[in-house]
């Protein structure tokens, strides 16, 4: 008999003899906050990220060019801002281990825990999101959901190979419960505001 | 402004070196008591240890009381792992057919050794000989690096408490934070003398910058990546992985071969079951809303391979025991062991076993019954773990439930098993009972101390016994009530 083949044997012969239907989960979005862009803000605050501020002269990218001004190196995974690493020349992830900053559009966010959803599709390299010094994410208000359990409702999760939930940026506190931001992944998270649609005719090199 | 030092501060390794845990003596029961009398005489280390998990357990408290559905998120996540267990079968061929249809090549294992073998297998096919790793209990249970270390596999742990531990050649002390039982002073070693950081420098900034600046290189050329897994969920295939250093993203996404280990009870049924538990893991085990990266690997990417390598280990068999197949509900959120106030006050690895802590106790006996047959007895029963547990396992009474069960298999050493006897033949007889007790304070009040406190008596170690009486409450209530009900 194949191992596959005993473990379920052995299953089946020691499975508790009782009557346990698996219950509906609600969607527990009834007392939800009014305003699901300031919850979503104070939640990524909590959790260690930063929410750029927006810019009022109506350059849409303004904040992030700030923050890129004194990058090294800038690898971009949306279309809506040019990097100096193309992905599309990238055959082994390690290629990105110099990136500094790196950029991308999340699919959606979530304003119960200030999370931001970033699936294969969004990242092109998977290990963009890990190997950059900073990361960086554009997040369409419209796309904030008001928990997890709307969040898991979409179809990312039936669709990509590879979905992430970033919730602030790489931390650890294994030595004695201090906190320490940039443990083994990116060093700073920041999201930025703006809708898909805004950026369109924004385009431009850096 | 005085320079601080090193030496100003409580934990300086040189005053008070880091206790080490149980010692392991083969088959023959380990005696977490022993290890425990240890790491109670170093108070720096305990004080450490008892505060920061103290720490963790009122950061759980305040997210638990900030979400007014967390009770009912208990009552559900309870449920919910209660059907998928009594359906495992069924579920664990859904989960099969749905990761290979999205690429993914499932193995299973019966047991520790043929987990060991797979992954020798899987990796010595593609040539790799080094291996970056995420924080796995499996693998700890399974003896996987030790197993790869011979088989000329260089293993390199991602996590950095995980990574401390390895370095320093010693267990996880708990599944979440696994050098919690360590101080600062004890890291700035373990890195001088494996990493060459400063000896002299037990900045926490520091010492994690350096060893992020020794493990990047190592992460940047590793020829295959392997996580464990927090969830497996049936009906999408997808692997669920909950880290805050983002190192098992590292580990899945850098290398083109990512190795899942993970145990069969970590399934459930549907995407909208793991939004319960999602929400609750983090809560419960750090106390904050969720881990910094929620990660959700449903195949390989472009050129890629993954496998899934589903290990029993005892676990079926477990699902055949009564009173303590629930134990498989278990989410390895640690929250059971951070409210133990033995735990707490003891250290992880004074149990001598890969789970430690409440979880541990009811676990551990199931792999082996005669070295685990004391931990059992390594709890108040004050059932603080029982309230915490996310997935409302009834810990303490599956801790009294062992205890019983060890007893009846003598596995438990003579003294306890004599005084069980006796104070079984007293507890059944009032008369004597009462004697008993009268004679008992008299005793306490009159008798000299080597008689009250030695090694048979296990009260009487580490406190004082109770001040006795004047007179017993019997006594008292002849004399104010005449004995009249």
């Amino acid at each position: 008999m194949s191992s596959r083949d005993a473990i379920l044997a052995s299953i089946r012969s020691n499975l508790p003899k009782l009557d346990r239907p698996l219950p509906a989960v609600p969607k527990f979005g009834d007392d939800s906050p009014a305003n699901l862009v300031e919850a979503f803000g104070n939640a990524l605050t909590r959790m260690g990220g930063r929410l750029l501020d927006p810019d009022f002269t109506g350059d849409a990218m303004g904040p992030v060019r700030a923050l890129l001004e004194h990058s090294r190196l800038v690898c971009s995974a949306t279309s809506e801002m040019r990097g100096e690493l193309d992905l599309a020349t990238v055959v082994y992830p390690r290629a990105l281990a110099d990136v500094d900053h790196a950029l991308v559009r999340a699919s959606c966010g979530v304003a119960e825990t200030g999370s931001v959803l970033l699936t294969d599709l969004d990242l092109k390299v998977n290990a963009l999101a890990y190997l950059a010094q900073h990361l960086i994410v554009l997040l369409d208000p419209a796309d904030i959901v008001v928990n997890m359990h709307s969040a898991y409702a979409r179809p990312e999760f039936r669709e990509r190979r590879y979905a992430v939930f970033h919730s602030g940026p790489s931390a650890t506190a294994d030595i004695e419960g201090v906190l320490i931001l940039g443990a083994q992944g990116v060093r700073s998270l920041s999201v930025l505001l703006v809708p898909r649609n805004a950026t369109e005719n924004a385009e431009a090199a850096l | 402004m005085r320079k601080s030092t090193s030496d100003d501060r409580p934990g300086n390794s040189k005053i008070e070196p880091q206790p080490r845990g149980a010692r392991n003596k083969g088959n023959r029961p380990i005696d977490q008591a022993e290890a425990a009398e240890r790491f109670l005489a170093t108070p720096h280390h305990q004080k450490q240890h008892d505060e920061r998990l103290w720490t963790l357990r009122q950061r759980r408290d305040d997210q638990m009381w900030s979400m007014p559905e967390w009770e009912q998120m208990r009552t559900l996540a309870s449920a919910i792992k209660e059907h998928t267990l009594s359906h495992l079968d069924t579920y664990l061929e859904m989960f099969e057919t749905n990761a290979k249809a999205n690429g993914v090549v499932v193995h299973w294992a019966k047991d520790a050794a043929e987990h060991n073998s797979i992954v020798q297998r899987v990796l010595e096919r593609r040539g790799a000989r080094t291996l970056i790793k995420s924080k796995s209990m499996l693998t700890e249970e399974c003896g996987l690096r030790a197993d790869l270390a011979k088989a000329g596999v260089e293993v390199i742990e991602t996590d950095l408490g995980e990574r401390i531990q390895q370095l320093d050649g010693e267990d996880p002390s708990h599944v979440v934070v696994p050098a919690v039982h360590k101080l600062r002073t004890d890291v700035a070693k373990v890195f001088a003398a494996t990493i060459g950081s400063d000896p002299d420098n037990d900045d926490p900034h520091h010492l994690a910058g350096a060893q992020r600046d020794a493990t990047r290189p190592l992460i940047l050329n590793a020829d295959a990546g392997m996580t464990g897994a927090n969830f497996l969920v049936a009906e999408t295939g997808a692997v669920v992985v909950c880290t805050n250093e983002g190192n098992a993203d590292l580990c899945a996404n850098i290398p083109d071969l990512h190795i899942v280990s993970v145990g069969i009870e970590k399934l459930i049924p549907r995407s909208e079951d793991l939004a319960i538990f999602v929400r609750m893991l983090s809560r419960s085990a750090l106390g904050s809303p969720i881990t910094q990266y929620t990660s959700h690997f449903r195949g390989p990417r472009q050129g890629g391979e993954m496998h899934v390598v589903l290990v029993d280990n005892g676990r079926s068999e477990r699902l055949g025991m009564e009173e303590f197949w629930t134990s498989l509900k278990c989410i390895r959120c640690g929250a059971c062991m951070n409210t133990c106030p033995v735990y707490r006050r003891s250290g992880g690895l004074s149990y001598g076993a890969t789970y430690s802590g409440p979880i541990g106790l009811i676990i551990d006996p199931t792999f082996n019954a005669r070295k685990y047959s004391n931990l059992p007895f390594a709890s108040t029963l004050n059932g603080s773990c029982t309230s915490v547990c996310p997935v409302k396992i009834n810990i303490h009474e599956q801790i009294y439930a062992w205890r019983k069960v060890l007893v009846r298999k003598h596995e438990t050493p003579f003294v306890k098993r004599a005084a069980m006897k006796a104070a079984g033949a007293v507890l059944a007889r009032p008369a004597v009972y009462r004697a008993t007790v009268e004679r008992t304070n008299e005793a306490l009040a009159s008798l000299p101390r080597f008689a009250i406190y030695n090694g048979l008596n296990a009260w009487g170690k580490n406190r004082e016994m109770p001040h006795p009486p004047a007179e017993t409450f019997h006594q008292w209530f002849i004399k104010n009530r005449g004995g009249k009900r």
